[in-house]
């Protein structure tokens, strides 16, 4: 057995026993990446400075020295999370050559805990995309099954802990990326109440919904790096000043007398068989526990997805309007004046997709459209908000499948975008409530491939979510 | 074409003099070397994120409290959306919807004649940094991108060209008073927008104009007469008003087309998702409301309880400057007509004869203070007074001392002025006879006489003195 088959909270055990050492790890991890490349999981990788690193933090462990908690565990961060003197292409030719001139808030917590940063991951250009095939470096294949997606946009992130190449991940979630990705590829994935990490320094897709969040092998390891990503941040005024409980304590409480939420709208026709029977057993698992199941209705769940592109589509638009060819990045190499400039770099940096949701933004946000689509949405977007809210008054948790089917084949919506967007119809109501959400693996499909439940949490709630989360984990552990 | 009402309304946009920029750490300061007070937040790196700063909100509130504003507790930034090169992030973060101040105004006087300004609002936005033409083609210096800005939008009140440089006056002077911006029309920290149409009495507005490229009070004053006129004219000719922004040529005294509303850009303002709404609750305003420093109408009121007339005082204080500068050479000094007859008279022929429109009184107000008490003290006269002055207002300096160096003590010897006094009696009977017969003028003879005699330093009032006993 190879050290890369423990989780990240045992291999920390292991490390501060002196059972391995971080050098050992980043060894195995590049010996791992180097095996199982052809995934395309990573954009770039730092094995140098990776194992420069890990050598200071096992000698200081050696030392005595007080350590951080994930000290020596290597990791990987998405390709659109800045940290400084490192790549971050967002998966673009607009940015493929740009050198990060400063560290994310998310980085440097993750660097000051002592992990290891060995790479950073593929992704669906500016992370816009459900399969990881909009990525200007190659579509990422899933490691379960190399001829599917690993979905997206976060797919190279749940790639990478999938294929055991990192021990956890960063991903980025506006309408699923960390959760459809993390179900496809079976692992565990969180997007955080919307202000529970800070955005400073993650490339913004719609600032209002983007949330960052790791992908683990566990609910355990998940709750572990949730305790040191979480929190207050004065560089993000959208980040919540709301205190960080220790996400770890309430792991082994048990579901007994915990109220779980069904709403019919999430179990549709749409579902495949396989999903609807892995979840109709999740849900007879959780009773048999002793946890009550609360029929919920979200009556205007169904208009989540137009709401979702409008708002991030005019978001995007604007954000990804200072990439420009002014200041860095592309800049096309013949132009006859500065308007062409624009036009040059950003026609030939953007991908097809990208281009279609600033169309699609600055549409919905121009004169005489504003009222019908932006402000509208921002309306339903309320509705929709105190929906979740008033279910949360009936039950502690909502469950429902994270996609409505396994990982798709490579190239099988690359041509049909409303069924590529369809695939976010689960979790892109989440983002558009601004609750925390889980995804968990609960199970395969007949053709052998993962299947994730969602467990979705009041507002800054993700304790309990780890809760409902891990006791189903302890109880369906594969012997190991 | 006098049947033509002109009808003005202006946009001032003016810097405000925090210490950092509006949505990042970075230092507010002009004239530094390019792109020194920058980071990733106001170069628009990709993640970067604005936050707000509070001394911005506080001096704009502040602003909005002066000229009577009422304070919205709720207000929202929005992206205006725009591609140029000296906006990094190809949007500006401003209001629309929520500005921050609303209503208020400004009372002016035109031939003695008060009109009072209503204002639309006071709203918070960032400014943009600067292109650089050179050889090596153009460059953009982003040291003023972020840089806190506060636009002050009037009502369309004015109806000439001289209400509208009134109002842009008492602007000016009220955004000194209260501190907030330093107002430096050739550093570009205030600028002006002016639109512009014209009608007839008792028909609708006219399609109107606005104006850029406005770098001074005389150039608002000149390009809203020319681009009167040229309506007027346009109108005459049965040409419609093109609703357009058009440049002021200040060389060639003519305003140009620059952009017609059909060219005008689509800003696709919405609210900035980075940034929350701003949440200013009442017991906050008072804070701020209670920092509000002395503005001149409850300075006037002081002045003339202090004995100054009030045409005195509204000299005072028609410019924060002037008025701190009396009442810090008060401080030292503390005779307030003394000391306005001595700024009204001297200090302010002095700034008549700089050409610039800012004008800043170079003195050291405690030197002055020095100064003034020896001439009141009859320690110098007069012209060793306007001397010392000179002086102080060229390079400054210890009015006790220049007093030794240039022997300007006035002669306050009764003894040797008589002597002096006796002889010039004696050479000049014509002049005793004159004055003996009653022409008291002919005493500025024997005072100049005296003068001449001394270099200068006789006390005039007791030559007089004297020279009346011994003609008697």
């Amino acid at each position: 057995m190879s050290y890369l088959d423990y989780s990240l909270t045992e291999v920390l055990a292991l490390l501060n026993q002196g059972k391995v050492t971080s050098e050992q790890l980043v060894n195995e991890c590049f010996e791992r990446i180097e095996e199982t490349k052809d995934l395309n999981a990573l954009n770039s990788t730092y094995y140098d400075e990776a194992i420069k690193r890990a050598r200071e933090i096992d000698s200081a462990r050696k030392q005595g020295d007080k350590l951080g908690i994930l000290a020596g565990v290597p990791i990987v961060l998405k390709d659109n999370i800045n940290y400084v003197g490192t790549k971050t292409t967002c998966a673009s030719k607009f940015l493929e050559n740009f050198v990060s001139p400063y560290t994310a808030t998310c980085a440097q917590k993750l660097h000051d805990a002592g992990a290891v940063v060995i790479g950073k991951a593929n992704m669906d250009e500016f992370a816009m995309g459900s399969s990881n095939e909009n990525s200007a470096f190659g579509a990422v294949k899933n490691p379960v099954d190399p001829t599917r997606v690993p979905g997206g946009s976060s797919g190279g992130s749940a790639c990478t802990v999938a294929a055991k190449q990192c021990f956890a991940s960063l991903g980025t979630d506006t309408g699923g990326s960390i959760r459809e990705p993390s179900s496809f590829c079976g692992v565990v994935g969180i997007k955080p109440t919307y202000g529970r990490v800070s955005r400073y320094g993650v490339v913004a897709f719609a600032s209002s919904l983007d949330q960052v969040g790791a992908i683990t092998r566990t609910v355990e390891d998940n709750a572990l790096m949730l305790n040191v990503l979480a929190g207050r941040d004065e560089m993000d005024m959208t980040s919540a000043d709301i205190e960080v409980p220790d996400y770890t304590a309430n792991l082994n409480k048990g579901v007994k007398g915990l109220k779980i939420g069904v709403a019919k709208q999430f179990y549709s026709d749409e579902l495949c068989d396989d999903v609807k029977n892995s979840l109709n057993k999740v849900l007879e698992w959780y009773k048999s526990e002793g946890a009550e199941l609360v029929e919920i209705d979200l009556p205007s769940l169904d208009t989540a997805l137009a709401v979702y592109y409008i708002l991030s589509s005019a978001e995007a638009a604007s954000n990804l309007a200072r990439f420009d060819g002014v200041k860095y990045g592309r800049r096309a190499e013949e132009y006859s004046d500065v308007v062409d400039l624009y036009f040059k770099s950003r026609t030939q940096g953007f991908g097809k997709e990208v281009k279609r949701r600033i169309m699609l933004g600055n549409y919905v946000l121009s004169s005489g459209y504003y009222d019908a689509f932006y402000r509208k949405a921002k309306r339903v977007q309320k509705v929709i908000r105190n929906e979740f809210v008033s279910a949360f008054e009936k039950c502690d948790v909502l469950i429902s499948p994270t996609t409505a089917t396994p990982a798709f084949k490579l190239g099988e919506k690359s041509n049909d975008h409303v069924a590529m967007y369809l695939s976010d119809i689960f979790t892109v109501p989440v983002n558009i409530a601004g609750v925390p959400s889980l995804s968990v693996p609960c199970g395969t499909s007949s053709e052998g491939l993962p299947i994730g439940m969602q467990i979705i949490g009041k507002h800054f709630d993700e304790a309990t979510l780890y809760q409902v989360a891990n006791a189903y984990e302890l109880a369906h552990k594969e012997g190991q | 074409m006098s049947e033509y009402n002109t009808v003005i309304g202006l946009e001032v946009h003016s810097e405000l003099n925090t210490k950092t920029k509006c949505f990042c750490g970075c230092k507010n300061e002009f004239g530094s070397n390019p792109n020194t007070h920058t980071c990733p937040v106001c170069t628009a790196m990709p993640g970067a994120l604005p936050v707000l700063n509070r001394d911005a909100v506080e001096r704009a509130i502040l602003m909005g409290l002066a000229v009577g504003c009422r304070i919205n507790n709720y207000s929202v930034f929005e992206r205006k959306n725009y591609f140029y090169p000296d906006l990094s992030k190809a949007y500006q973060i401003s209001q629309l919807e929520y500005p921050l101040c609303v209503g208020g105004g400004i009372e002016i006087e035109v031939d003695g004649k008060k009109k009072f300004i209503r204002l639309n609002r006071i709203h918070l936005e960032e400014d943009a940094g600067k292109l650089i033409h050179s050889n090596a083609g153009t460059l953009v210096d982003y040291n003023r991108g972020g840089v806190p800005l506060i636009e002050i939008v009037s009502e369309p009140d004015m109806s000439s060209a001289e209400e509208a440089v009134a109002y842009l006056q008492k602007l000016r002077s009220t955004l000194l008073y209260v501190g907030v911006s330093d107002c430096k029309m050739q550093e570009g920290s205030i600028r002006f927008d002016v639109n512009i149409s014209v009608n007839k009495d008792g028909e609708p507005l006219g399609t109107r104009t606005e104006l850029k490229n406005l770098n001074s009070f005389r150039a608002v004053l000149k390009a809203i007469k020319y681009e009167a006129n040229r309506q007027i004219e346009e109108l005459e000719a049965g040409r419609a008003i093109v609703q357009e922004t058009r440049r002021w040529d200040d060389e060639k005294g003519r305003t140009y087309s620059m952009r017609s509303k059909e060219d005008s850009q689509d800003y696709r303002y919405f609210p900035d998702p980075d940034l929350i709404p701003l949440d200013v609750k009442p017991e906050y305003i008072d804070t701020i409301r209670a920092r509000l420093p002395k503005l001149a109408p409850q300075r006037i009121e002081e002045y003339k309880s202090w004995g100054l007339t009030e045409q005195d005082a509204k000299l005072l204080t028609d410019e924060r400057e002037y008025a701190d500068f009396f009442e810090a050479v008060l401080k030292e000094f503390n005779e307030p007509k003394f000391v306005c007859n001595w700024i009204t008279a001297e200090v302010f022929k002095k700034l008549n004869a700089i050409e610039d429109e800012e004008k800043k009184i170079p003195v050291n107000p405690s030197e002055l203070a020095s100064m003034l008490k020896l001439y009141k003290d009859g320690e110098i006269n007069q012209a060793g007074a306007r001397k010392i002055f000179d002086i102080l207002w060229e390079k400054g300096g210890n009015p006790v001392q220049l007093v030794e160096e240039l022997g300007l003590k006035q002669m306050n010897d009764t003894g040797a002025l008589k002597e002096i006094l006796q002889k010039i009696v004696a050479d000049n009977p014509k002049a005793v006879k004159e004055l003996q017969e009653g022409n008291e003028k002919t005493m500025a003879f024997f005072v100049g006489q005296a003068m001449r005699a001394t270099q200068g330093k006789a006390n005039p009032k007791m030559v007089a003195d004297i020279v009346k006993e011994l003609i008697k």
